[in-house]
């Protein structure tokens, strides 16, 4: 967890993009070359010509989907890191929420979401977005709330002694030093939260209720055997995956950027 | 006993015993007797595990007593920490990273919830003081070892306290430093009329600080000796201030260079030479 944190700065730079931009292009050239020559049928395989054609014709359909897929992992997301930063400091706050919640958040942690998703649909309904969210929640609470926690109890004992020689308050203790020295923690579980709530939004639309999302869209173009539009919602599932991870990323570095010394 | 007359740290039959682990119990501190003057500053000086640094956190009611009077300035540590009487700095400049040196000397005002503008006012007058007005807005790291705990000091003053605790402030510095700071802090002293009460390893940094070097063992941790220090006083250290002519560094080094101090100096040797057998 550590070096997730003091990771060194990755920047962009030419000659980092374009061997993976090469690769990429190459991996797709022989992957169109694969299907056309051998003739692999294309509900095995369909070229990446057939998907991007797919792309282009239900674009439209693409971009309403990913919004609500995307919403619900951003809602969810939210939710999640709210409530995981929260338990977080009243664990770090409070020996008995301490124990109360560390079992929680690791059943929680176990908690398979393929289990968890159809329970909640038929709980809360299929004709609504609760359920998906919900599930995306209880994913996110997991990284946010382990990587803060460990962020809380990251206080020097030069910091306790001085604050309790200011005779501050649990609540300026936690305001003061607590809260600002986690955050780089804090920042990291929401790196790892992010891609991880779209997964989560995603696989949670494969157990019925609305139809409205990139996963429901994925199962019925399958189910269609419209091979290629399945995997040209695929690609928009990976596409918005990598959004979510970038952001996080992001944040990550606009957050925990500090103003001192730095190999340039 | 009115505050304004009370000693700033008086300390009557003081014993602290820790429990060891393995079910037996360290005797760090036994029957110690002390009693500060207002504006007094006394140093502590003991090989480690003497008790000094214990000492002086019963006194900031970081550490409670097993038995005997503390009182800081005429209450209880408890008290004197809840209403801010004293201030407190450590080895480590203890700074914290995510505020800039202006706000790391406000911390202490900010807790007791003194308004914005009155705490930059303070912050700078002190940032002032301590000679770091140009870094106000720096962060931390920015900043030299020196510095930092020269900012640590500038904190331990935001409340005007007439107490300062100092736990080996300026161990981790190296030597020039370390001098230039002794001499910053007597001025300080000075200017404050503060009391202060320093934990140190260093016998020139005791003597040349302090109206007098207490002397102190271990096992148990108890006082031996008392030797008068050689802390000059007054005009000599704030009078070259911001002017030409003496430094407070000038009057600091005349002390350092004088046989008298070697003869304090030897004094404080063989009293921790002769507490150690």
């Amino acid at each position: 967890m550590t070096t997730a944190v003091e990771g060194p700065r990755r920047r962009l730079r030419a000659g980092r993009v374009w061997p993976p931009v090469v690769f990429g292009v190459v991996a797709l050239l022989l992957w169109e070359l694969l299907v056309t020559v051998s003739g692999i049928p294309a509900f095995l395989l369909p070229a990446p010509s057939a998907i991007a054609t797919q792309v282009v014709a239900s674009f439209p359909t693409i971009l309403s989907t990913a919004a609500v897929t995307g919403g619900n992992a951003l809602v969810g997301l939210v939710v999640g890191f709210v409530l995981g930063v929260g338990l977080a400091l009243l664990a770090a706050r409070s020996r008995i929420i301490s124990e109360l919640a560390n079992p929680l958040v690791s059943a929680a942690a176990a908690v398979p979401i393929v289990a968890l998703a159809p329970v909640f649909t038929t709980m809360f309904g299929s004709t609504t977005e609760l359920p998906r969210r919900l599930v995306v929640a209880v994913v996110v609470v997991v990284p946010v709330f382990v990587s803060t926690a460990r962020g809380l109890a990251q206080v020097t004992p030069v910091h306790h002694d001085l604050m309790t020689a200011l005779a501050a308050t649990p609540t300026q203790f936690s305001r003061f030093v607590r809260l600002p020295g986690a955050v780089p923690y804090i920042m990291t579980g929401l790196r790892l939260a992010a891609p991880a709530s779209v997964i989560a939004a995603i696989v949670a639309e494969y157990f019925g209720g609305l139809q409205n999302g990139l996963g429901s869209r994925i199962t019925s173009a399958a189910a269609n055997t419209a091979y290629a539009r399945a995997w040209a919602f695929v690609v928009a599932s990976i596409v918005l995956g990598l959004a979510f991870y970038l952001a996080g990323l992001l944040a990550e570095r606009l957050v925990t950027r500090t103003p001192t010394r730095r190999e340039p | 006993m009115t505050p304004d007359t009370a000693a700033p740290v008086e300390l009557v039959g003081l014993d602290k015993t820790f429990a060891a682990s393995g079910g037996g119990a360290v005797h760090a501190l036994s029957g110690i007797e002390l009693r500060l003057a207002p504006g007094e500053f006394v140093s502590l000086i003991g090989p480690s595990g003497c008790g000094k640094s214990t000492l002086l956190r019963v006194v900031a009611d970081l550490e409670q007593p097993s038995s005997g009077t503390v009182l800081v300035g005429g209450k209880s540590p408890r008290q004197a920490r809840l209403e801010q009487d004293y201030g407190i700095a450590f080895q480590q400049a203890g700074l914290l990273e995510w505020r800039t040196v202006a706000e790391n000397v406000e911390l202490p005002l900010h807790v007791h919830g003194v308004a914005k503008a009155e705490r930059r006012a303070r912050a700078a007058e002190l940032l002032e003081m301590v000679g770091l007005a140009d870094f106000a807005a720096h962060r931390p790291s920015q900043l030299s070892g020196g510095m930092q705990q020269r900012v640590a000091i500038a904190r331990s003053l935001a409340t005007r306290p007439k107490l300062l605790l100092m736990d080996e402030p300026f161990g981790a510095l190296d030597e020039m430093t370390r001098e230039r700071m002794q001499a910053e802090l007597l001025r300080i002293a000075d200017e404050t009329g503060a009391a202060v009460l320093f934990v140190t390893h260093s016998i020139p940094e005791a003597v040349v600080l302090s109206d007098r070097v207490v002397v102190m063992s271990p096992r148990p941790g108890r006082i031996t000796d008392v030797v008068k220090g050689r802390r000059p006083r007054g005009a000599a250290t704030t009078g070259g201030r911001g002017v030409d002519g003496a430094r407070p560094e000038d009057a600091v080094d005349d002390v350092r260079e004088s046989a008298d101090f070697f003869t304090a100096v030897t004094e404080v040797r063989e009293a921790l030479r002769k507490g150690s057998q």
